[in-house]
């Protein structure tokens, strides 16, 4: 029992993650409907802006925590004002590559920036467990989840009560309409992705102690697809609750089946979701316009 | 500039343009089969590399420039055709049967990936094959009794009478053989119907489907094709790359040869050629440009992707029709010459193209 709970929090906390990478690619795809296979990248220069704050700098972690957000923020305005915004209205096929491009070219600065071996770096949670009764939990897990609440919680208030979180939600409605209603649509896209990127960020920062950071860890964005599939593409609680259970799925598929399958667990559950079910748990998959 | 008046119907599905086209072809060949006797046997090794990629870039392009549909997974497809033609020729089988064998699978396993591709489109599509090129890794890698693991194996060497075909210079003219055979094969099919079908699926589905063409069936065959394709490139790329090892077939292959079509020209054969030859050029390329970079940025383990990367988005970015189209672009410069003007070959302009059903 103890050990069902336990598999049950930590899986909770590892599918937090891609949970909020899947949020970043939901974002970014309702309101444009571009997806961003860099999503992955993004959260990795997050947790190394962080590093080289916390790390090189020697500032607060709370403090680097911002701080880390307002960077990857400001990158990702300036990443669509000055590349993506150039393929508005070009086939998906040639954002999809775009962006994979992308990705690659973060990846090989990263490496050049702050080498290729792992490092990582202290905060508050590191080590520290809570004990409930019999089950242990470690601070790190609940760090992911509690961050990962409150921050949906944000959001959530952000596009229900702002005027800018208001005329971002018509913008993903009907671009063109929202447009002739006078909401600058470029300007609003560009927010969309320094919001997208600022999540990022806080996912490679709550990630961090928990996996030592390195050039590779946005690969883990390519499982988040499975979180983003799962919970319907286009929806935002579809994407957190779907990153949950792909995380849970892993964690059992760890311990129930044979070496190897938990590697691969995401990608069949994408695989299933889409012949089966491809609508997902929360979305709408309509038709091509002609 | 030169019109061509057509008198003839066979004209229409000619496979060559004119005589001019004829005569340049021909003299493509007799280099090509002359290359083996001029050029240093480093040389011909490369372009049977070239060639592989080429047959690989083929295939990818039946798919994703003829029929529209992304696949972010034919590494995969190359990787089952290479492990299916070594693990058959290890228990002793000949090579007539092994090769087909090899295809004829890809193509099930890519018939078995396209036919849910009737549901999904653009970006779905995209992450079914990258999900499924995954899995297909693992399993190489965990499936020890067949593929040896991580570990890997090394690929036998043919023999046909008396000859090691593995040697460069068979090796280049197999390879050769294999490249002409599928474009002639991929020429044929996209003149016949079946080709059609794929280019009214690329340009519209819904307008292909109301003239009656079989979205669920004909996505299904472009991918069969086209995985078939990859999965002949995989014969020859076992005995290029000489031991197989499953890493060997990881995303960056995958890239590599989206980016083949892509920097090549998108919904040509030329494209697919022209990129191979790219592709297959780049290593060489980078080596030459580590010796002009500074020593910090030259000894960079990451620098390659990261060109690989970066070549993918200026092309996107500034020349999205590939070599091919830039080409195109210089020849009908010449051929009008004082009265060139930009616009021809200009995209519509759009300011949001909604793909969204309302």
């Amino acid at each position: 029992m103890t050990e069902l709970a336990q598999l049950l929090i930590n899986g909770a906390a590892a599918g937090c993650i891609y949970g909020l990478i899947a949020l970043g690619f939901v974002l970014i795809y309702k309101a444009t409907e571009m997806v961003n296979f860099a999503q992955g990248d993004l959260m990795m220069l997050g947790a190394f802006v962080a590093l080289s704050l916390i790390a090189g700098a020697g500032v607060n972690y709370w403090v680097a925590f911002a701080g880390a957000i307002a960077v990857m923020a400001i990158f990702g305005y300036l990443l669509d004002a000055v590349v993506l915004r150039r393929v508005i209205g070009q086939p998906q096929f040639a954002i999809v590559m775009l962006t994979i491009g992308l990705g690659f070219m973060f990846r090989s600065a990263a490496s050049m920036i702050w080498g290729t071996e792992t490092r990582g770096f202290e905060t508050p949670f590191t080590g520290g467990v809570v004990r409930i009764g019999n089950f242990v939990i470690a601070d790190v897990s609940i760090s992911i989840i509690v961050g990962t609440a409150l921050l949906c919680l944000l959001l959530y208030l952000f596009f229900r009560f702002t005027r800018i979180g208001i005329a971002m939600q018509a913008v993903s409605q009907n671009q063109l309409a929202a447009y002739y209603m006078g909401i600058p649509v470029k300007r609003i896209f560009s927010l969309i992705w320094a919001i997208s990127a600022g999540v990022a960020a806080v996912a490679g920062i709550l990630l961090a102690p928990v996996v030592l950071i390195d050039v590779n860890i946005g690969l883990i964005g390519l499982k988040a697809f499975a979180a983003a599939v799962l919970g319907g593409f286009g929806s935002i609680p579809g994407a957190v609750v779907g990153g949950v259970i792909i995380g849970i799925i892993e964690q059992f598929s760890g311990i129930y089946l044979k070496e190897g399958f938990k590697d691969i667990a995401a990608y069949v559950v994408i695989l299933a979701v889409l012949i089966l079910y491809p609508q997902g748990m929360f979305g709408a998959v309509g038709r091509k316009r002609v | 500039m030169r019109f061509q008046f057509k008198t003839r119907y066979e004209q229409d599905i000619d496979l060559f343009r004119d005589n001019v086209d004829r005569f340049w072809y021909g003299a493509l060949a007799i280099a090509l089969l002359a290359a083996p006797l001029l050029l240093h046997e480093f040389w011909i090794g490369e372009l049977s590399y070239v060639f592989i990629l080429a047959i690989a870039g083929v295939g990818l392009m039946i798919l994703t420039g003829y029929t529209g549909l992304v696949s972010l997974g034919h590494a995969a497809f190359l990787g089952i055709g290479a492990y299916t033609h070594a693990v058959l020729l290890k228990m002793g089988l000949p090579l007539v049967v092994t090769v087909p064998a090899a295809t004829l699978l890809t193509a099930i396993f890519g018939a078995m990936i396209g036919f849910p591709a009737l549901r999904l489109t653009g970006v779905y599509l995209a992450i079914a094959t990258l999900a499924f090129a995954f899995i297909v890794e693992q399993a190489l890698s965990r499936w020890d009794s067949v593929t040896g693991g991580f570990a890997g194996f090394a690929v036998p060497k043919p023999e046909i009478f008396g000859i090691t075909l593995t040697d460069t210079v068979p090796f280049y003219f197999v390879s050769l053989a294999f490249l002409v055979f599928s474009i002639w094969a991929t020429l044929n099919v996209l003149r016949s119907p079946v080709g059609r079908a794929f280019v009214a699926i690329r340009d519209s589905e819904i307008a292909a489907q109301s003239m009656g063409v079989n979205l669920a069936a004909y996505k299904t065959l472009a991918f069969a094709m086209s995985a078939g394709l990859t999965g002949l490139a995989g014969t020859l790329f076992a005995h290029k790359i000489s031991f197989l090892a499953p890493d060997a077939f990881n995303i960056l292959l995958s890239i590599q040869l989206l980016l083949m079509v892509v920097v090549g020209g998108l919904g040509s054969i030329h494209g697919a050629i022209f990129g191979a030859i790219f592709v297959g050029a780049l290593p060489q390329l980078i080596a030459i440009l580590r010796d002009f970079l500074p020593g910090t940025i030259a000894r960079q383990p990451g620098l390659e992707p990261g060109i690989f990367g970066t070549i993918l988005v200026l092309f996107i970015l500034f020349e999205p029709l590939g070599f091919y189209g830039r080409w195109r672009k210089i020849k009908l410069y010449f051929s009008l010459f004082p009265l060139y003007k930009r616009a021809t070959f200009k995209r519509q302009k759009s300011y949001t193209k909604s793909e969204r059903f309302r």
